[in-house]
C-alpha cells in the first residue's frame, strides 16, 4: 500500500464527570494509509466518535488527550498549536456529522457554508469554491445542483443534507474525511443513496476515511479495513472481507452472530378463527392533518404481526388508535370480535386490561423515582388485586420470567440498571396485566444489538409460553426477518402489502415492498456494489421513490 | 413573506388584546376600593351634599362600565382624568377643577420624560457592558474570571436595590464626594448637569440590570455555543473570532434581543425604588406618593403606563426575535 | 478630557502589562501550550486581575493606618474584606464539618459542595435560628423604646457608644440589635409563609392545568398571562392601596392582606414553571402506561407526576423566596409593607437612611441602616447561592 497518513498510538482519552478525570478510551493504535477507508465500529459507550475526532486532534469539551500521539503526515496533532490545527482541519482533514440538519448553521445558505472553508484556507477563490460546489452536488446527486445550494438548510431534506456536508467536506480535496454515523439519523430508503453517493466520491478523488458506525452491514459496504472497539478498548482489527468471515475474538464472533435468530414461521391461522385484535377500516387524524387512510389487519393468538414503514409511514399513530389514545374518526377495533370504546378513558379495567404496550424509550417508559418492585407490582394491585405478601410473590415470579434476580433487583430504582434490563422490566410491567395482546413499539431500536437479540429471543419464549399475540411496530427489517409470522407494510398511512413473513420476503413485490426490502444492507462486503449494478443508481432511495409516485399516482 | 407578517400581525393584536384586558384588570381593581372616591376625598366630616357635588363631578354617579368606557376613551386621547390630591385642593379653593395643573395628564408627563431619561441613561451603560462581559464569560466559561463574576452578579442581583443605591451614595457621594447624592432635576436644566445627576441612581439601575442580562447574555451564549454547527465550524479550520462573528451572533441576535428587553422591562420595576432613595422626580416616585395618599387615578393611570411599558417591551423582544429567526424569514 | 486620556494610557499600560506576562511566561515554560496558545485578552485579564488584588491589599493596608481620617476614608473596605473572610473561613470550616460528621447521605453531599453552597447552607441555618428563637436571643423586646437615640454601633463609649446596646439605639430609641433579631422573624417568616402560600396556589393549580390540559388549561394560562403583563411590584403597590383602604386603622389587618396578595401575584410564577415541568412529565411514556392502565387523576397528579418535579420546583422555591423577600422589603422600604412597630428590615432601612450621611467623618454611624439593608441581602445571596449550586448540580446530571 501507499504510505501512512495518519499513524495513532496507545491514544489515551479522558472525560471528565463529577470533578474527576475518568477513562473513556484506554490505549488504540491504527495506522491510514492514503485513499483507504477504515470502519471503526463498536456499540454505544465504546468511544469510537471520541477517536474520530482525536484521529482530527480534536476533543469536545470536559474531555483530553491523556497519552499517546496522534500523527498525521508526519505532523504530531497532540501536541500542535492551536494555529497549525486549525490550518489543517478543513483544508487536509474534514468532518462530516452524524446529524446534518444541527451541524449546518441555520442562518446561512448551504453554498456559503460550503466555500468558507475553501476562501479561508486560501485553497480557491470564492467563484471557484461556489461553481466546483455545484459540481460536487451535481456527483452526488442531488436534485437541481444548480440551485440547490442556495437554500437555507432547514429548506432541505435530511438525506439530501447528509449529501451536502459531504460535499463541503471535499471542497478543500481533503486528504482524510471522519464520517461519524453519517446514515444513522436516516431512514433505509434514503440512506443507501447517501452511502452510495459517500463510496463514489471517496472513491473518485482517492481520499482517505475513517467511517464510524454502529451497523455492520453498513461498514461492510464503506470499509477497506474494519476495527472493533468495546467500551474505550480495541478487540481486533483486520481487511474487511478477512473480518466478516473469519473473527477471531468472542465479542466480534457475537456481533457476527446477532443477524441468525430467526424463528420458524408460523402456519397461516384458519380464516374461521376470531382474530384476537381486529383493526377494521380505521381513518386518523391530528387535528386536521389525516395520518391513516382506511387500516385494516387482524391479528391472531400466539402470532406476530409486524408493522413496518419508514418515518411517518403511520405505524405508531395505528397503535394509538388500538389503545385508545388516538381515537379514529372512522372505522373501528375489535377484541376477540368484541367492538372496543374508540377512547380508551371509555373502556373497561378488562379491554384496558387486555392490551398492553412496551415502549421504545425504556427511560421514559419507567417511572425514574420507582423502584422496579413499585413499577411491576403496581398493575399486578391494579388489575389482580393482589397486596402484600402476594403481590411481592407475583412480582418475584415475573422477574424471574424476565430472567432478572428477584433479591437483587426487587429494590433497585430504573437509573441503576441498564438499558437492556430496564427493557425487561418494561416487558415485565406489560405481563402484570396478564393481558392477551401487546404492542411492542420499536423496543429494539435504542439498544445495541447484542442485547436486541437478547430481548427479542425473550419476548419469543414469551409468546410460546402464554399464547401471546404481538403487534411488532418496526422500521428494521431485520428484525422482521427474525420474530415475525405476518408482516403488514405501511406508507404515508396506507397499508401498502400485507401478508405471511416467507411470502413477504420472496418476490414477486410491490414496488415499494421491494424497494424498502433492497434498501436493507446485508453483511455481504458486495451487496451495494451488486445492487447498483442490478438496479442502476436511478433506482434507489429518492429518485425511486419519486418514480413510483409518478408511475402510479395516488 | 407573507407568513412572517401574519404571525407578526398576530402578536400585535395580541399585545392589544392583553393591554386592554389588563385595563380592565386595573379598573376593576381600583373600583373594589370600599366606599367610593368621593367619601375618600372629603374625608368623615365633609357634608352629603359636596359629597354628592364631588360624585358628580367625577361621574362616580354613573355605573361602572360607562365610567370604564369614559376612562378608557378619554386614556387613549391622552386624558388620564383629574388627581384627587389636586380636586381636594380645588375643591378648598373653588376654583374649576378641570385647570390644567390638576390633570392625572398633565403630573405625569414631565415625570415620565425624567424615567425615560434614566432608563435611557441606565441602558446605555447597561447593555453594551453586560452583553460584552456575558459573552466573555461564555467563552471562558468555568475559568477565574467566569467564577469571579458569577459570584459578584449573583450577590447584585440578590440584594435589594436600596441596599446597592446605599453602598454607592456611602462610596461616591459621602466618602469620595463625586456625585450628588440627590438627583433633583427641574425642568431647564442643562443637559450635562442633569446628566450628572442622574448618573448615580443610572449607575445603580446598571448594577442590577447589568448582573441580570450577563448572566441571561452568557446562558444564551454557552447553550449557542454547545451547537453541532458551532463543533462543525471548528472543525473546519475557522479561526476563534470568525466563529463568533459569522457562525454564533447572527443565532444569538433572537435570544440576546430577548434578553436586553426582558431586563429593559425590569428596569421598569426597579426603577420605583431607585427613584424614592435618589428623590428622583420621576413617574416612579410620583406613583409611590400617590399609593400612600390614595389618589385612585394617579395610581390607575402611573399602572397603565407601566404595564403598557412591559407589554410593549415584550411585544417588541417577540417580533424582533421573529425577525432574527432565518426559518421564518426564509419559509419552505 | 485628561482624565479620558489617562484612562487610555492606563489600559495601554496593562495591554503592555499583559504582553510583557505572557512573554515571560512563554521564556519560562519552555512555550508550554497554555502560554503558546494564550490570547493577548487573556493575558491583559491576568495583569488586571493581579493589579485589583495589589490595590485591595493596598486599600485594607490603610483601613488600618494611625491617621485616623485615611482609615475612615477607608473603614468599609476594610470591614468588607474583613467579612469577606470571616464568611469565606466560616463556609470552609463548615464544610469540613460536613465531611465528616453527619449521616452517609449528607457526608456525600458535602463532598461534592462548592464553597459559595457551604456558605449559602450555613448562612441559612443561621438565620433559621435566629428567626425561631428570636425571643430568646433577642436582649430586649422589639418595640421596647429604652432610651434616647445613640445609634454608634460597637458598644465602645470612646467613641460614644452605650455598652448597653451593642449596635446602638435607633432614632426613637429602640435596641438596634434585638430589633434586627426580631426583623429575621418577622421579614424572613413573612416572606416564607407567603413563598408556601403561592407555591400551594400556583402549584396546585399548574399541574392541575398540566394534567387534564384543555380548557381548563387554557383559562387559567390566559389569566397568568395578562397577570404577568403587569410588572409585580406596581401591581403589588396598586392591591396595597386599596389592601390599605380596607384595612382601614387596622395596621396588622395590612400584613395579611400583604401576604394575600404577594403570594397571589408570585404564584402566577410558580403556576407557569409548575405547568410547563409537568407537561415535561406528562409527554413521558410512564404517564402514558398509567392513563392506559386505568389509573385516576389523584394518583396520576401525585403518585407519578409530583415525585419527578421536586427538584425544579424545590430550586424555584428558593428564587421565588428570594424575590418574595426583597418585594415585601421593598414594599416596607416604601413604607407599605410590614407596619411598624413590627421590627421590620426594610422599614429599618428606610427610618435610618438618613445617618448614612455621617459616614465621611463618623462611619460607624452610618453602618447602621447598611446592617439592616445587608441582612437582607446576606440572606437572598445565601439562598441564590444554593440554588445556583442545585441548578449546576440537576443540569450536570442531564448530561
Amino acid at each position: 500500500m501507499a504510505d501512512t497518513l495518519l499513524k495513532v498510538r496507545g491514544l489515551k482519552i479522558e472525560g471528565r464527570s463529577d470533578e474527576t478525570w475518568m477513562p473513556i478510551v484506554n490505549g488504540i493504535n491504527f495506522d491510514l494509509c492514503r485513499g483507504e477507508v477504515l470502519g471503526l465500529i463498536g456499540e454505544s459507550g465504546a468511544g469510537k466518535s471520541t477517536v474520530g475526532l482525536a484521529a482530527m486532534g480534536f476533543t469536545r469539551d470536559g474531555c483530553r488527550i491523556s497519552g499517546g500521539s496522534v500523527e498525521f503526515d508526519g505532523i504530531d496533532l497532540v501536541n500542535a498549536a492551536a494555529r497549525t490545527k486549525r490550518d489543517l482541519l478543513g483544508r487536509r482533514i474534514a468532518y462530516v456529522a452524524q446529524s446534518a440538519a444541527a451541524s449546518f448553521n441555520p442562518a446561512h445558505r448551504l453554498i456559503d457554508q460550503h466555500t468558507e472553508a475553501p476562501v479561508q484556507h486560501g485553497v480557491m477563490p470564492r467563484s471557484e469554491s461556489e461553481s466546483d460546489g455545484i459540481e460536487l452536488y451535481r456527483k452526488l446527486r442531488l436534485p437541481n445542483p444548480n440551485e440547490i445550494g442556495f437554500r437555507y438548510p432547514h429548506q432541505v431534506s435530511g438525506g439530501q443534507l447528509q449529501r451536502a456536508m459531504t460535499a463541503m467536506a471535499m471542497s478543500c480535496r481533503p486528504d482524510l474525511i471522519v464520517f461519524d454515523e453519517p446514515t444513522t439519523a436516516l431512514d433505509v430508503t434514503t440512506q443507501i443513496e447517501v452511502l452510495a453517493s459517500i463510496r463514489k466520491i471517496v472513491e473518485e478523488f482517492d481520499t482517505a476515511a475513517i467511517y464510524i458506525t454502529h451497523d455492520l452491514a453498513v461498514v461492510a459496504q464503506m470499509a477497506d479495513k474494519i476495527k472493533v472497539l468495546l467500551k474505550g478498548d480495541e478487540v481486533e482489527e483486520a481487511d474487511t472481507r478477512e473480518m466478516l468471515s473469519n473473527p477471531k475474538e468472542s465479542y466480534t464472533k457475537s456481533l457476527w452472530a446477532v443477524r441468525s435468530f430467526k424463528r420458524p414461521q408460523k402456519p397461516a391461522v384458519q380464516t374461521a378463527s376470531v382474530p384476537v385484535v381486529s383493526v377494521q377500516n380505521v381513518t386518523a387524524a391530528y387535528g386536521k392533518v389525516p395520518v391513516l387512510h382506511n387500516v385494516s389487519f387482524d391479528m391472531h393468538a400466539g402470532r406476530t404481526v409486524a408493522v413496518v414503514g419508514e418515518s411517518g409511514s403511520g405505524k405508531s399513530t395505528v397503535a394509538r388508535c388500538i389503545t385508545g389514545l388516538l381515537p379514529p374518526t372512522q372505522g373501528q377495533i375489535e377484541l376477540d370480535g368484541v367492538p372496543l370504546p374508540s377512547d380508551y378513558r371509555k373502556r373497561d379495567k378488562s379491554q384496558l386490561r387486555q392490551a398492553q404496550m412496551i415502549y421504545q424509550m425504556a427511560d421514559t417508559a419507567l417511572n425514574p423515582r420507582k423502584t422496579i418492585g413499585e413499577l411491576i407490582g403496581r398493575p399486578v394491585q391494579f388489575y389482580m388485586g393482589l397486596t402484600g405478601s402476594e403481590r411481592r410473590k407475583r412480582v418475584e415470579q415475573l422477574l424471574e420470567e424476565i430472567e432478572l434476580e428477584p433479591s437483587q433487583y426487587y429494590n433497585r430504582l430504573p437509573s441503576e440498571l441498564s438499558g437492556g434490563q430496564k427493557q425487561r422490566v418494561g416487558i415485565a410491567r406489560a405481563l402484570a396485566a396478564e393481558p392477551k395482546f401487546i404492542i411492542c413499539d420499536e423496543v429494539t431500536s435504542a439498544l445495541d444489538q447484542l442485547v436486541a437479540e437478547g430481548i427479542l429471543k425473550l419476548l419469543a419464549r414469551l409468546q410460546d409460553e402464554l399464547n401471546l399475540t404481538y403487534m411488532f411496530i418496526t422500521h428494521d427489517l431485520a428484525t422482521v426477518r427474525s420474530i415475525a409470522d405476518e408482516v403488514v407494510v405501511m406508507k404515508e398511512g396506507r397499508v401498502v402489502e400485507q401478508g405471511l413473513k416467507e411470502e413477504m420476503f420472496r418476490p414477486p413485490h410491490r414496488p415499494y415492498t421491494d424497494l424498502l426490502l433492497s434498501s436493507v444492507p446485508e453483511m455481504d462486503p458486495d451487496w451495494l456494489t451488486n445492487l447498483l449494478k442490478d438496479r442502476g443508481v436511478d433506482n434507489i432511495g429518492d429518485a425511486a421513490l419519486d418514480k413510483m409516485e409518478n408511475e402510479s399516482p395516488g | 413573506m407573507a407568513s412572517i407578517l401574519k404571525i407578526i400581525a398576530q402578536r400585535l393584536a395580541l399585545g392589544a388584546l392583553t393591554m386592554f384586558v389588563v385595563s380592565v384588570v386595573i379598573f376593576t381593581a381600583v373600583n373594589l376600593l370600599p366606599g367610593d372616591f368621593a367619601q375618600a376625598i372629603l374625608g368623615q366630616g365633609a357634608t352629603p351634599e359636596a359629597v354628592d357635588a364631588i360624585r358628580r363631578d367625577l361621574g362616580l354617579d354613573q355605573p361602572p362600565i360607562t365610567r370604564y368606557l369614559d376612562w378608557l376613551a378619554g386614556a387613549l386621547q391622552g386624558d388620564l382624568g383629574n388627581s384627587f390630591a389636586q380636586a381636594n385642593f380645588a375643591a378648598f379653593v373653588g376654583s374649576d377643577a378641570g385647570s390644567g395643573l390638576s390633570s392625572v395628564a398633565g403630573q405625569i408627563a414631565p415625570r415620565f420624560e425624567n424615567t425615560i431619561f434614566l432608563a435611557g441613561v441606565t441602558a446605555l451603560f447597561a447593555v453594551p457592558v453586560s452583553l460584552t462581559l456575558g459573552i466573555l464569560a461564555a467563552l471562558y466559561r468555568n475559568s477565574i474570571f467566569d467564577r469571579a463574576t458569577n459570584i459578584l452578579t449573583l450577590s447584585s442581583i440578590s440584594s435589594p436595590e436600596f441596599f446597592l443605591a446605599y453602598i454607592l451614595i456611602l462610596f461616591l457621594a459621602v466618602m469620595n464626594p463625586i456625585l450628588p447624592s440627590l438627583s433633583n432635576i427641574y425642568e431647564g436644566m442643562g443637559f450635562g448637569e442633569r446628566f450628572t445627576k442622574t448618573l448615580l441612581p443610572a449607575l445603580t439601575l446598571t448594577l442590577v440590570v447589568t448582573a441580570h442580562m450577563m448572566r441571561m447574555t452568557r446562558a444564551a451564549i454557552i447553550n449557542l455555543l454547545a451547537s453541532p454547527y458551532i463543533e462543525m465550524a471548528q472543525l473546519k479550520g475557522i479561526s476563534p473570532l470568525r466563529i463568533i462573528v459569522k457562525h454564533a451572533l447572527p443565532n444569538a441576535l433572537a435570544p440576546i434581543i430577548n434578553v436586553v428587553a426582558l431586563n429593559l422591562a425590569y428596569l421598569i420595576t426597579g426603577v420605583v425604588v431607585v427613584e424614592v432613595v435618589f428623590v428622583y422626580p420621576g413617574i416612579g416616585q410620583l406613583f409611590v406618593d400617590s399609593v400612600k395618599i390614595r389618589d385612585i387615578p394617579v395610581v390607575q393611570a402611573c399602572c397603565l403606563i407601566f404595564a403598557g411599558a412591559y407589554i410593549l417591551l415584550n411585544l417588541t423582544a417577540d417580533v424582533l426575535s421573529i425577525l432574527s429567526n432565518p426559518r421564518l424569514r426564509h419559509p419552505k | 478630557m485628561s482624565n479620558l486620556m489617562l484612562f487610555v494610557a492606563a489600559i495601554i499600560g496593562v495591554l503592555g502589562g499583559g504582553w510583557v506576562f505572557r512573554f515571560l511566561g512563554r521564556t519560562f515554560t519552555g512555550n508550554k501550550p497554555y502560554f503558546r496558545d494564550m490570547g493577548l485578552g487573556v493575558a491583559f485579564g491576568y495583569v488586571l486581575g493581579a493589579l485589583l488584588l495589589i490595590w485591595l491589599i493596598w486599600a485594607y493596608g490603610q483601613s488600618h493606618s494611625s491617621d485616623l481620617a485615611t482609615a475612615n476614608k477607608f473603614f468599609f473596605l476594610g470591614k468588607a474584606v474583613e467579612g469577606f473572610f470571616l464568611f469565606a473561613a466560616a463556609a470552609w470550616v463548615f464544610r469540613l464539618f460536613g465531611r465528616y460528621v453527619g449521616p452517609d447521605g449528607s457526608r456525600k453531599i458535602f463532598r461534592s459542595m462548592p464553597l459559595t453552597a457551604s456558605f449559602g447552607v450555613l448562612t441559612i441555618l443561621i438565620y433559621a435560628f435566629v428567626a425561631i428563637f428570636a425571643a430568646w436571643l433577642a436582649p430586649y423586646g422589639q418595640e421596647e423604646i429604652l432610651s434616647s437615640a445613640n445609634i454608634v454601633p460597637g458598644g465602645n463609649p470612646t467613641v460614644g457608644g452605650n455598652p448597653e446596646f451593642p449596635l446602638g439605639t435607633d432614632q426613637i430609641g429602640r435596641d438596634i440589635m434585638s430589633r434586627l433579631i426580631f426583623g429575621a422573624q418577622n421579614t424572613v417568616g413573612i416572606a416564607f409563609a407567603t413563598t408556601c402560600l403561592a407555591f400551594f396556589i400556583g402549584g396546585s393549580l399548574g399541574f392541575l392545568a398540566a394534567t387534564l390540559q384543555g380548557w381548563l388549561d387554557q383559562v387559567l394560562s390566559r389569566g397568568v398571562d395578562v397577570l404577568m403583563a403587569i410588572p409585580s411590584l406596581i401591581f403589588a403597590l396598586l392591591l396595597m392601596t386599596i389592601a390599605s383602604a380596607w384595612a382601614g386603622s387596622e395596621k396588622g389587618l395590612l400584613t395579611y392582606y400583604m401576604i394575600l396578595i404577594i403570594a397571589v401575584i408570585d404564584s402566577t410564577r410558580v403556576f407557569r414553571l409548575a405547568r410547563a415541568v409537568g407537561l415535561n412529565i406528562v409527554v413521558m411514556d410512564y404517564i402514558e402506561a398509567a392513563k392506559l392502565r386505568g389509573e385516576g387523576l389523584s394518583y396520576l397528579i401525585f403518585r407519578e407526576i409530583l415525585p419527578n418535579a421536586y427538584a425544579p420546583l424545590l430550586a424555584e422555591f428558593g428564587l421565588r423566596f428570594c424575590f418574595v423577600f426583597l418585594t415585601i422589603a421593598s414594599l416596607s422600604f416604601l413604607g407599605v409593607g410590614i407596619q411598624p412597630p413590627t421590627a421590620d428590615w426594610g422599614t429599618m432601612v428606610r427610618d435610618l437612611a438618613q445617618f448614612i450621611n455621617f459616614a465621611g467623618f463618623a462611619p460607624q454611624v452610618a453602618s447602621a441602616p447598611l446592617l439592616a439593608a445587608g441582612a437582607i441581602a446576606l440572606l437572598t445571596v445565601a439562598v441564590n447561592f444554593v440554588v445556583d449550586w442545585m441548578l449546576q448540580k440537576s443540569s450536570g446530571l442531564k448530561e
